[in-house]
């Protein structure tokens, strides 16, 4: 007998420039509304699972960040789907045996709503935990920039705080940044789209390589 | 961190939030009083307001009259 598979649902991605996915969710900072961070920046976050090795080194590794991210206006959410008690003993467990306080709130997603709205559980890796996932919000509640790791690498935080640099300095600037760029570092202007910018390109003093790639200092 | 317990009592950052609360505040002024981070402010603002310690019109709040009797009695 022939038997005909269900096709598998799938949860759409969210995508990018895009209005990030609403949510309201029960974190360790009590009940919080993705909206209750509008005019901030926010780095929403995922983990597999509380007490778990690679994680921990995470959380501590956020937690190390997180002045530097307020600094320039940027919010922390942490998510897992573990219940909201796994996630105030982790926490407390960490500062305890770790001596580092975790400033920012964690949602418990059990019902895995915000993971599901999120793309976050990648069946392929696990069934019952997120990835490792990031999404950078700006303060209008666009979604400006997604990462996905596997559960097995932890995460780079010097990335995160230069990707919410990048973001910030091309927002104010109107201007791109090029790989491996750090604050201080030229910035790239947007390429000419009509021949006669492409020709007025060349009188502007800019550093070039070709009209196309052209770089400036801020 | 619920600031509102089931039992209409405040936790300590609930009766910061309540009592930060002057006539016609915006949760970017209890935010500022408080020291708290905004996005604590509004969550802590809609509590409040469930709870009925505070009223709401056009995103400025106010004490109501069990908000002032529970910013008096201590909580």
């Amino acid at each position: 007998m022939t038997t005909i598979e269900e096709p598998e649902v799938r949860a759409a991605l969210p995508r990018l420039n895009e209005p990030a996915p609403a949510f309201e969710a029960v974190t360790t900072h009590g009940p919080l509304r993705l909206s209750d961070f509008e005019g901030s920046w926010l780095i929403l976050f995922s983990h597999p699972a509380d007490f778990t090795p690679v994680c921990t080194t995470e959380f501590i590794a956020f937690a190390e960040i997180y002045p530097e991210l307020q600094k320039r206006g940027c919010e922390l959410i942490g998510l897992s789907i573990d219940s909201l008690y796994s996630h105030i003993a982790w926490v407390r467990n960490i500062e305890e045996k770790a001596g580092v306080k975790i400033p920012f709130p964690v949602i418990a997603d059990l019902d895995r709503k915000v993971a599901t709205a999120y793309g976050m559980v990648m069946p392929g890796e696990s069934k019952t935990e997120a990835s490792r996932c990031v999404f950078v919000i700006d303060p209008k509640g666009i979604l400006r920039a997604m990462i996905y790791y596997p559960l097995s690498v932890g995460r780079n935080m010097d990335e995160f705080v230069r990707l919410i640099d990048a973001l910030q300095t091309g927002d104010e600037n109107h201007v791109a940044t090029p790989a491996n760029w750090r604050p201080g570092d030229k910035v790239v202007m947007p390429a000419p789209n009509t021949v006669e910018l492409a020709e007025e390109r060349a009188g502007e003093g800019l550093e070039c390589i070709d009209w196309y790639l052209c770089k400036k200092s801020l | 961190m619920p600031c509102v317990w089931p039992d209409g009592s405040l936790s300590t950052s609930g009766r910061l939030m309540l009592a930060a609360v002057q006539t016609d505040s915006t949760a970017e002024d209890v935010a500022e009083i408080t020291g708290m981070p905004l996005y604590r402010a509004r969550s802590s603002l809609r509590q409040l307001l469930a709870a009925g310690y505070i009223s709401e019109e056009d995103g400025r709040f106010s004490q109501t009259e069990d908000g002032a009797a529970k910013v008096k009695d201590g909580g």
